[in-house]
């Protein structure tokens, strides 16, 4: 069982935005949804699982890549040719 | 090398498109001069491409993703992008912020999602052919709704770059027609491996369709005919499956026990998934504006917020709980170790048959806003999320009607047997064409 306060802590986590008349909305949503997830707590085992996947490497070796002006075409705020970004603190 | 233009100007009451290319280039190739609508969340150089959402709205990509470089190399024409559930989160192609594509069957009725669009535009006759992705069934789904052919290949048989990410372990992008034959040849150039997803084996598709099934195996799960499966879809599924014993194929009854999981350990994995995934948009690289003189926080929140519809943010949430602290162990680990056993059972089930079949959905198409409620949505999703979790072929292919509206016969085969999947298709298709 979630409360609104636990959605609203989650919708933080995610960086979501979620306003109050969601919330009533998403938490109701919710544990439905977890209601049905709680079929999983019959699965026996809890070990983490290995998959037969190797790692595939490769050389380090610098390649051609996108010209610039072709990456920063869907910036939609540029500056000096770099992306700007919101500042961080 | 792209000389020629294909003119393509479609008469869409289907709202099947989201862009339209109306002088598509082409060359020479297998594929020349073939009008090819792709999925709107496959990247396409110069054409937008926004995974039906409006956080992408006006997003160009600067390259192609590997299947359409394929295509472009067999002389297709990339003639447009196709609607769908925003990132191809649904069943219905209701959730695309663009508008709901329309079934052609019945255009009171869905088309099935995710890959709705692209099943409308080759049901509605605008295409011949179709890219759709396929992470649940996005494939398949529409395919039975619409009444067409639709394959979701083995996982790692089909490139996924420059697919725009939902939940990488289960998605895989395949071939949508009218025919078997169509699916076959579409596959012929997406298949093979790309040195740009390690996911992919050296394991191309180079078969044309053999109308045979004699001696062949089928695995019937009574899971695929028990609760929840409309009677009247069963009961033409299995006269479908009377058929193919007719051509010479044998049947026998098995169980995937696993079944009861299948659907919860989906669920958590693939909103796992989409909860990294999608941390990319946040309206810097692409997208709408964050207000730069925002905190970080604050200015993601406002972007993602007015950018994903109710259904991503949904997803996204559920999936960032189930990996958060405390749960983590509840949720994602138990459907790990669920796929497992779904493996697993697929394993031992496919140790003493050839193939597997049963419907592709348990009813027929819904009716708009039929499926309002997110977890009866989801539900739906029980016959195809299986294939998904295993990384097995599995092909919808028409068998019948109820209700006037198109059912789907599933087969599914062992791991990078695509082709037998595809032959025992092509044995239905042509025995009741």
């Amino acid at each position: 069982m979630v409360t609104e306060k636990d959605v609203e802590h989650i919708a933080e986590l995610a960086d979501i935005g979620i306003n109050s008349g969601e919330l009533v909305t998403f938490t109701h949503q919710f544990n439905a949804i977890l209601d049905y997830f709680d079929v999983l707590d019959q699965v026996k085992g809890d070990t983490t699982v290995t998959r037969d996947l190797t790692n595939i490497m490769r050389e380090d070796i610098v390649e051609p890549s996108l010209p610039r002006d072709e990456v920063l075409k869907n910036a939609p705020a540029q500056e000096d040719g770099f992306i700007k970004a919101p500042r961080v603190m | 090398m792209e000389v020629n233009e294909l003119s393509f100007e479609p008469n869409d009451r289907y709202n099947a498109f989201l862009t339209v290319c109306k002088k598509a280039p082409y060359g020479k190739g297998k594929l020349s001069g073939m009008a090819i609508a792709v999925k709107d969340n496959i990247s396409t150089k110069g054409i937008e491409t926004t995974c039906a959402s409006k956080i992408l709205k006006g997003y160009v990509p600067p390259y192609d993703a590997h299947v359409v470089e394929l295509l472009r190399h067999a002389g297709a024409a990339i003639v447009g992008k196709t609607n769908m559930d925003e990132f191809g989160m649904g069943t219905t192609t209701e959730n695309s912020a663009f508008g709901p594509t329309l079934n052609p069957c019945d255009t009171g009725r869905v088309p099935g999602g995710s890959s709705g669009g692209s099943a409308a535009a080759v049901a509605g006759n605008m295409v011949k052919m179709a890219l759709g992705t396929d992470t649940g069934g996005s494939i398949r789904c529409p395919a039975a709704f619409c009444g067409i052919v639709g394959l979701k290949p083995t996982y790692g048989r089909v490139s996924r770059y420059g697919l725009i990410a939902y939940a990488n372990s289960l998605e895989q992008i395949g071939p949508m027609g009218r025919t078997v034959n169509d699916v076959s040849t579409l596959m012929q150039v997406i298949a093979g491996k790309d040195r740009h997803d390690s996911t992919t084996y050296d394991r191309p598709y180079s078969h044309t369709p053999v109308a045979d099934v004699k001696g062949l195996k089928i695995g019937i799960p009574e899971e695929y005919f028990g609760e929840g499966v409309d009677p009247k879809v069963a009961g033409v599924v299995k006269t479908a499956i009377i058929r193919l014993k007719e051509l010479g194929a044998t049947t026998v009854s098995c169980s995937i026990p696993s079944m009861k999981f299948a659907l919860a350990a989906y669920y958590v994995t693939c909103t796992c998934e989409a909860s990294s995934n999608l941390a990319r948009f946040d309206g810097v690289r692409y997208g709408p504006a964050a207000d730069t003189k925002k905190s970080w926080h604050e200015a993601y929140r406002e972007v993602r917020k007015a950018g994903f519809g109710p259904e991503v943010r949904r997803r996204i949430m559920l999936g960032t709980f189930a990996l958060s602290s405390g749960y983590y162990g509840k949720y994602y680990t138990k459907a790990q170790v669920a796929r497992e056993n779904v493996k697993a059972d697929f394993a031992r089930i496919f140790s003493e048959v050839d193939l597997i079949a049963g419907p592709t959905m348990p009813t027929i198409a819904f009716k708009l806003k039929e499926k309002s409620d997110p977890l009866s949505m989801y539900l739906s999703d029980i016959l195809t999320v299986p294939a998904n979790l295993a990384g097995i072929p599995a092909i919808s292919v028409p068998c019948g009607k109820v209700n006037g509206m198109p059912v789907g016969l599933q087969i599914m085969g062992r791991p990078f047997e695509d082709e037998r999947v595809i032959d025992a298709a092509y044995a239905y298709e042509q025995a009741v064409k």
